[in-house]
């Protein structure tokens, strides 16, 4: 067999994976098919979502505007209240948010499918709260675990716990009180390397202040640990169970009395995990006020998915409408044609999933406007084609000499499309930047299924048989 | 057979010249009314369950919130679209009650750009097209290098400049229009159909200059205007073509793509059918022009 042929069918299988990859549903259905008729057992094909932008699930994006004028580490300032900001999304249950910092002192946040947004904003807005809990005594825990059991029957008995006297008392934290001591007086906290054993460590500086209260502290709670929590839950993950809950806690022993503003936390931990204490110290200690959003923008989930109804529904009619649009004009070329547009559609979708790319309605719209343009580069060479061929050239002859003059013209034309996609890709705001970025992805992807496609094709179905129906091409 | 496409010239730079000026005529009378992402403000889309009150009445319930200037604008059975200045989340929150007290609705879209963010929106646009525009201008005289005789390839560059402004011109002259008509807006989508315009229109004069570039070559630099024609009528059914297919899927999505797309393929339709005139009307034609001013400048 030619080379050709092994060729031809390597396209196929990547356009039948692609295919199933971008849309697994009827793989699946046959699969579930088969398997119930014939006691099978296959599996499914791997599932990858399409990861969609706000616009088309609903939901919520900010953009904020940090004021760092009393901040002398500002790229550090950023990335501490990016980290802050974070911890609060994931801990008000947002699936899959997006906190980015943008140039040099913005923060945008993405909340899909979060609806409360003024809770939302008033939870992003509050300045981070750095504080240092000593430990209850016994019998300062008793009386708040005895009202969170009591709190804990009522509520299985389905009674009114707020009727309960004094039920406040069971939200406070029965192990650990607040001390004096909070991020206000914290200068800066840093790691550093112990010089014998060079494992990490987390160092303190606390402003005069800081430097009395911390020392009283630390002489009534020696051999005692000191919780430290930010805006109300442990610093860290202990457990890491990838979340911050009620059992967590980070709360190293005071090893003695510490005077003079500075103290060292040890213990064995990763420089990984002593960076993440130290930035969120840091970000306690020098809060950094990002206020009320600059800009906001709220989709409700009805209207995100019925712009991606609607967009997909235009991009399928319009698919339709080239595909008979290439068949009429260029007959069996153009037969072909549609097929590599509808692999070049497959492979685009598919390579969304893979990488994976966020959808919003201007990128779905540059992909709409891909379909257009991807049979641009097939018009050229047919076009050629039949010209070559009018000229009284053979048929291979034709399209040899189609695909070898019509290059430069795609060539050219191409590249500069995707000179102002990068443009767009460089300068522009986040929208525009996927629109670009679709559309790039689109023209390549388009450059392979017009030319290399079409040609395999092309070489595959005509041969001598078609020098006698001259008409079809 | 072959066209004789530069003899009317003059025709064609007249059409173009009129609807330049008109465009340019009708953006510094209406300007141009932008979105709220670039002008700064609140953008609100509210769905009312039963009959949608009157624009007078829902201005008259939000006229204590001192919005400053509130337009209302109906869309769909019984949504609207009301923009305002910029405002706080709780105020936001308060203005949505209003509305619910008045008849019960709710809320599909809310969005809020301060104005210092519009202001950079707009920077960044503008460098946008500016660099876009320098690019492709440079890449034609670059990849047409090698055609320096008889017209040197610098005057390609800027004759698929003049197409490209031009392409760019009316659209813009015709969104002005239905700005003051329909308030209809500048908004994000817009801008990219417009730099899509940039890229696409430029694709048309390229295979052209390219079938120029490839005619010399073959048949010498003599009868440069001759040449020109011949390239033209060659590239025809391709040019016809390309166009069909784009705007094909455009039509489509204009119809059936909802509201949001809809003024983003107008855009691009009113761009490529104009970038499809001006390459085979105005860049072509332009260089033969050139040619001959220069050559009678010559003699």
């Amino acid at each position: 067999m030619q080379q050709k042929y092994y060729i031809f069918i390597g396209v196929l299988i990547l356009a039948l994976l692609a295919g199933i990859f971008a849309y697994p549903n009827y793989f699946d259905k046959s699969v579930d098919f088969l398997n119930s008729k014939l006691g099978w057992t296959l599996p499914h094909f791997p599932e990858k979502p399409y990861i969609l932008g706000l616009d088309l699930q609903g939901g919520v994006s900010l953009v904020y505007q940090a004021d760092l004028s009393a901040v002398a580490d500002k790229s550090g300032a950023m990335s501490g209240l990016r980290d802050v900001i974070e911890r609060r999304v994931n801990m008000f249950g947002v699936s899959e948010p997006v906190v980015q910092i943008q140039g040099q002192d913005r923060l945008a946040v993405e909340l899909p499918g979060v609806t409360n947004v003024e809770q939302a904003i008033q939870m992003i807005g509050q300045t981070p709260y750095l504080e240092f809990d000593e430990q209850r005594t016994e019998a300062e825990s008793k009386p708040i675990l005895d009202k969170i059991k009591e709190l804990q029957d009522a509520q299985t008995k389905g009674e009114d716990v707020t009727k309960i006297e004094n039920w406040q008392l069971a939200l406070e934290n029965p192990y650990f009180k607040p001390t004096d001591l909070t991020g206000k007086y914290l200068t800066k906290a840093a790691v550093v390397f112990d010089p014998t054993t060079y494992k990490p460590q987390i160092q303190l500086q606390f402003n005069s202040e800081g430097d009395k209260i911390f020392a009283d502290v630390t002489a009534r709670n020696i051999s005692k640990p000191l919780a430290i929590y930010l805006d109300g839950a442990s610093i860290i993950d202990t457990n890491n169970d990838g979340k911050i809950d009620a059992q967590d806690l980070y709360a190293p022993i005071v090893q003695d009395k510490i005077t003079g503003g500075k103290a060292v936390i040890t213990g064995d931990i990763s420089t990984q995990t002593a960076n993440t204490i130290a930035t969120r110290l840091n970000s306690g200690a020098l809060p950094v006020k990002i206020g009320a959003p600059i800009s906001q923008e709220t989709v409700g989930p009805t209207l995100g998915s019925l712009s991606l109804q609607k967009s997909l529904a235009a991009g399928l009619y319009g698919l339709l409408a080239v595909v008979i649009f290439m068949v009429v004009i260029y007959r069996f070329p153009g037969v072909l044609a549609s097929l590599a547009l509808v692999i070049y559609v497959a492979i685009t979708l598919a390579i969304f999933k893979l990488i994976p790319v966020t959808l919003t309605l201007a990128g779905i719209g540059g992909f709409i406007l891909s379909i257009g343009m991807a049979v641009d580069a097939n018009i050229l060479i047919f076009a050629r084609m039949k010209e070559e061929i009018k000229s009284g050239k053979n048929l291979s002859q034709a399209i040899d000499e189609g695909f070898k003059r019509a290059w430069p013209s795609i060539r050219d034309s191409n590249f500069n499309s995707l000179i102002v996609c990068a443009i767009l890709f460089f300068v522009a705001t986040s929208f525009i930047k996927g629109f670009a970025f679709t559309l790039a992805l689109g023209i390549i992807a388009s450059l392979f299924s017009a030319i290399f496609i079409t040609r395999i094709f092309l070489m595959v179905f005509i041969g001598k048989w078609a020098e006698k129906v001259k008409w079809i091409l | 057979m072959q066209f004789n496409f530069t003899k009317y010239s003059i025709i064609y730079y007249i059409i173009s010249g009129l609807l330049i000026v008109a465009s340019i005529v009708s953006l510094s009378m209406f300007g141009l009314k932008f979105g709220i992402e670039f002008a700064g403000g609140s953008n609100m889309q509210v769905e009312f369950q039963n009959q949608r009150p009157s624009n007078e009445a829902i201005q008259k319930a939000l006229a204590s919130f001192n919005l400053g200037e509130i337009t209302v604008q109906p869309t769909g059975a019984n949504g609207t679209i009301l923009q305002f200045r910029g405002v706080e989340e709780a105020v936001h929150q308060q203005i949505l009650a209003e509305l619910n007290k008045l008849s019960p609705a709710s809320e599909k879209s809310f969005q809020y750009i301060g104005a210092s963010v519009g202001q950079e929106l707009r920077n960044k646009t503008e460098l946008a097209i500016a660099l876009a525009l320098a690019a492709i201008t440079l890449y034609i005289a670059f990849a047409f290098r090698k055609v320096s005789k008889p017209v040197s390839s610098w005057k390609y560059g800027i004759a698929s400049l003049l197409a490209l402004v031009h392409d760019i011109l009316i659209p813009l002259g015709v969104f002005s229009i239905l700005g003051k008509l329909y308030n209809v807006e500048i908004t994000i989508p817009i801008i990219a159909a417009l730099l899509t315009i940039l890229g696409f229109s430029v694709h048309d004069t390229i295979v052209i200059f390219d079938r120029i570039r490839e005619n010399i070559l073959r048949r010498g630099m003599g009868q440069f205007e001759d040449t020109v024609n011949w390239s033209l009528t060659q590239t025809l059914g391709r040019s016809i073509s390309t166009v069909l297919t784009v705007e094909i899927v455009l039509i489509s999505l204009f119809f059936f793509g909802g509201q949001t797309l809809r003024y983003f393929a107008l855009a691009l339709i009113i761009g490529i059918t104009s970038g499809a005139y001006s390459s085979i009307f105005i860049a072509s034609p332009l260089l033969v022009s050139w040619y001959k001013w220069n050559a009678r400048k010559g003699a």
